[in-house]
C-alpha cells in the first residue's frame, strides 16, 4: 500500500534578500485510501508544504525527509515525482499558450503511464471523464489555461488527476473562487478518485465548506509552519465554529 | 511630427520632408526610395530604419566596400514544364516594377547585380508542383536580383531556399496578374556566420492573392524587408512569417503593407522563438492606408516567445489610416516568456523539461506551419524547430 511519509520537513525561501523559514517541521503520513485535510489561515505554510512535495524550485529543504513507498521523494526531480505517483492540483494553474488540452493531457499521460495511451480508448476516456466535470468538448481544443474562468481552472485540475491516477493526490486550495455548483462538481470528481481507493488524498484548504462534499478521514490544523493539531473530521467542526484564532493567537493576520 | 524628430541630423533630403505631410511610415526612412545607392547616405546606425541593425556586422553591404566576388551564391532553379525561367541583363524591362528599393543595401543590390533571374508562369497555368530556387551561399559576396511573374489567374507555390554561407544583398520582385494566386515560402537556413540583406516587394493584381511565409533560422545577420502593394482592387494579401533566433544572432523583418487601392486585404502573422545570450530578433509591421484606399481590411499580428534569459526582442506595429471608410484594421504585439511557472506546470505532470519546451515551442508555431501547404517544407521545418531545442539543451 502506498505510503506517503513527511518527517521533520524544513523549508525556506528566499524573500527581499533575506530567507525565511516557512515549513518548521513538518511530520504527517498519508496511506492509500486516506483523506487528510490540512487547514489554516493565510500564510501559515500550507500552500508551501503542497509546493515543495511537488519539487518548486522556489522552496529550498533545508530539513527533514518524504519518501512515498520508501523512495527519496526530495532526491527526484519534478516530472520524477509526477511520474512516481505524485499529483498536485495546483491553486493557480498558469496558462500554457500554444499547447492545446488535448495535445497537453496525452503528452502528460503517455509521461506518467510510461507508454501512449491507446488512441482510441483514450478519446473515450477523456471525453467521458470531461462529461462528468461538465466540462464542454469544445474545451479540449483551447490551449492550457488560457482565458479560463477560475470554476473552469480547477475542473481542468480534476480532470487531469482523473485521468492520471496517482497514488497520492495534493489538492492545493481547490475550492477556492468556486461557487456551490462547481464546487460540487469538483468535489465528485475528487470522490470518484477516491472511492477507488487507490489514492491518498492531501486536501489543503481555509474553509471548511469543502468538507460537506469531501468527508476527510484525519483533520490537522497547520499554523507558523507545522501542524498544530490533529483529529478526526469533528475537528472540522470544531474550526467551522471557532476559526483559526485559537491557533494563531490573535496575533497573526488572516 | 514626433517621428520626424527622429530623423537624424546629416540625413535629411528635401524629398523626404516633401513626404513628411503624408505619411509617417515613408519618413520613417532617411532618404525616399530609389534604385540608386547613391541617393542613400551610409548609414551610421542612428537613423529610425538603422537603429536596430548591428551595422559593424553587415561585411560592408551598408557603405559599399562588400565587393562582389567570383564565388557568391550559386542558384538552381527547378520549374514544371510550362513555366519560363531566364537570366537577363540588368536592362530588362521585367525588373524593378513591383517596387523601389527603401534603404542603402537594397539599392545596392539593385545596383551591382550583373544578371537577374526572371520565372514567369504564363496566364491561366495552374501548376501542381512548387517552383524552387536554390540559392547556396559559396562563401563570398553576391548581389542579386530575382523576378517571379505570374499571368492573369496563374496559381503557383514559389519556395526560395537559402542555404551556406555567404554575404548576400539581394531583391525579389513578385508581380501577379489579375486574379492570379501566388504562394512563396522564403526560408533562411544559412549557416550561422551568412549575411543576408532584401527586399521583397510584391504587387498584387486585381482580386489577385499573394501569400508569403518567410522563415528564418540561420544566419549571423539577417534583414528582411518584404513589402506588399496592390495594382488593383480585390487584392489580398497573407503575410505570414516565423523565426528562431538563436545565441548570438540578428534577425530582422520589417514589413509594409502600403494599402494603395480600395476594397483589397491583407493579414500578416508573424511568430518568433528566442533563446541564448545575444539573440535579438525586429519586427516593424507597418500598414499605410492611404486615403483612397476605402474598404480596407487589414490586420497584423507578432508574437514571440522568449525562452532563455539573454535575449531580446523589438516589436514595433505602427498602423496609419488615411481613411476613416474601411472594413477593419488591427494589430497586435506581444511578447511572452516561457518562464519557470510554465515549466514546473508541464513537469508536474510527469513531462520532462526538454519535452515540456518542445511542447511549447511546437504548439506556438503549429498554426503557422500548418497553413504552408508544403509537405517537406513543412516536415523540414519541424524537424529544424526541434534541432534547434536540441541544440540549446
Amino acid at each position: 500500500m502506498a505510503t506517503l511519509e513527511i518527517h521533520d520537513l524544513h523549508v525556506t525561501v528566499e524573500a527581499d534578500n533575506a530567507t525565511k523559514e516557512i515549513l518548521k517541521g513538518v511530520d504527517l503520513t498519508v496511506k492509500q485510501g486516506e483523506t487528510h485535510a490540512i487547514m489554516g489561515p493565510n500564510g501559515s505554510g500550507k500552500s508551501t508544504l503542497a509546493y515543495s512535495l511537488a519539487g518548486h524550485p522556489k522552496y529550498t529543504i533545508t530539513g527533514g525527509t518524504v519518501t512515498l513507498d520508501g523512495e527519496d521523494v526530495l532526491e527526484m526531480s519534478v516530472d520524477e515525482r509526477a511520474r512516481a505517483g505524485l499529483f498536485l492540483a495546483m491553486q493557480y494553474p498558469v496558462e500554457i499558450p500554444g499547447v492545446s488540452v488535448s495535445n497537453f493531457l496525452r503528452t502528460s499521460a503517455t509521461a506518467v503511464r510510461g507508454e501512449a495511451p491507446k488512441l482510441r480508448t483514450w478519446v473515450k476516456e477523456v471525453k467521458e471523464t470531461m462529461e462528468r466535470l461538465s466540462m464542454d468538448p469544445s474545451f479540449a481544443e483551447r490551449n492550457v489555461n488560457e482565458g479560463f474562468s477560475g470554476g473552469e481552472k480547477k475542473r481542468h485540475e480534476i480532470l487531469q488527476l482523473e485521468l492520471l491516477k496517482p497514488k497520492m493526490a495534493i489538492l492545493d486550495e481547490t475550492d477556492s473562487g468556486l461557487d456551490v455548483d462547481a464546487l460540487r462538481i469538483v468535489s465528485e470528481g475528487v470522490n470518484r478518485v477516491r472511492e477507488t481507493g487507490e489514492v491518498g488524498t492531501l486536501l489543503i484548504t481555509h474553509y471548511t465548506r469543502i468538507l460537506r462534499y469531501i468527508k476527510p478521514d484525519f483533520v490537522h490544523v497547520f499554523s507558523g509552519g507545522r501542524i498544530v493539531e490533529s483529529g478526526g473530521a469533528e475537528l472540522a467542526d470544531k474550526l467551522e465554529n471557532e476559526g483559526y484564532e485559537a491557533y494563531t493567537k490573535g496575533g497573526v493576520s488572516a | 511630427m514626433a517621428e520626424a524628430q527622429n530623423i537624424p541630423v546629416g540625413s535629411t533630403t528635401a524629398g523626404q520632408i516633401a513626404v513628411a505631410a503624408e505619411s509617417t511610415v515613408a519618413t520613417r526612412m532617411s532618404a525616399p526610395p530609389s534604385f540608386d545607392v547613391a541617393d542613400f547616405p551610409v548609414p551610421h546606425g542612428r537613423e529610425e530604419e538603422w537603429r536596430f541593425t548591428p551595422l559593424e556586422r553587415l561585411r560592408g553591404l551598408h557603405d559599399g566596400t562588400a565587393v562582389a566576388t567570383g564565388q557568391g551564391v550559386r542558384v538552381d532553379v527547378t520549374a514544371p514544364e510550362g513555366v519560363t525561367v531566364e537570366t537577363v541583363a540588368r536592362d530588362d524591362a521585367r525588373i524593378g516594377r513591383a517596387g523601389t528599393p527603401v534603404d542603402r543595401v537594397a539599392a545596392q543590390a539593385y545596383s551591382a547585380f550583373e544578371k537577374a533571374g526572371v520565372v514567369t508562369v504564363p496566364k491561366d497555368a495552374v501548376l501542381t508542383e512548387p517552383i524552387r530556387i536554390a540559392v547556396h551561399g559559396e562563401g563570398g559576396v553576391a548581389y542579386g536580383h530575382q523576378v517571379v511573374e505570374l499571368g492573369a489567374f496563374a496559381e503557383a507555390v514559389v519556395v526560395i531556399d537559402h542555404t551556406g554561407d555567404a554575404v548576400l544583398a539581394a531583391n525579389v520582385d513578385f508581380v501577379l496578374g489579375d486574379g492570379a494566386k501566388l504562394t512563396v515560402v522564403s526560408v533562411q537556413d544559412w549557416d550561422d556566420t551568412a549575411v543576408h540583406v532584401g527586399q521583397h516587394n510584391a504587387l498584387i493584381g486585381r482580386d489577385a492573392t499573394f501569400k508569403s511565409f518567410v522563415v528564418t533560422f540561420g544566419g549571423d545577420v539577417v534583414r528582411l524587408h518584404p513589402r506588399v502593394a496592390y495594382a488593383g482592387t480585390g487584392g489580398e494579401a497573407e503575410l505570414f512569417g516565423l523565426y528562431f533566433t538563436d545565441a548570438g544572432q540578428h534577425q530582422e523583418h520589417r514589413l509594409l503593407v502600403d494599402h494603395n487601392t480600395p476594397h483589397c486585404k491583407s493579414n500578416v502573422m508573424y511568430k518568433g522563438a528566442l533563446q541564448g545570450e545575444g539573440a535579438h530578433a525586429v519586427w516593424i509591421g507597418d500598414v499605410l492606408i492611404e486615403a483612397k484606399a476605402e474598404g480596407t481590411d487589414t490586420y497584423e499580428m507578432n508574437r514571440n516567445l522568449v525562452l532563455t534569459d539573454g535575449a531580446r526582442v523589438d516589436s514595433v506595429p505602427n498602423l496609419e489610416i488615411e481613411t476613416g471608410e474601411i472594413v477593419g484594421a488591427g494589430h497586435a504585439s506581444a511578447t511572452g516568456r516561457f518562464d519557470d511557472e510554465q515549466l514546473f506546470y508541464l513537469m508536474a505532470r510527469g513531462i520532462p523539461a526538454d519535452e515540456a519546451r518542445r511542447l511549447v515551442v511546437r504548439g506556438f508555431f503549429a498554426e503557422l506551419v500548418q497553413q504552408i501547404g508544403v509537405d517537406d517544407i513543412e516536415e523540414r521545418l519541424l524537424v529544424k524547430i526541434d534541432e534547434e531545442l536540441e541544440a540549446s539543451l
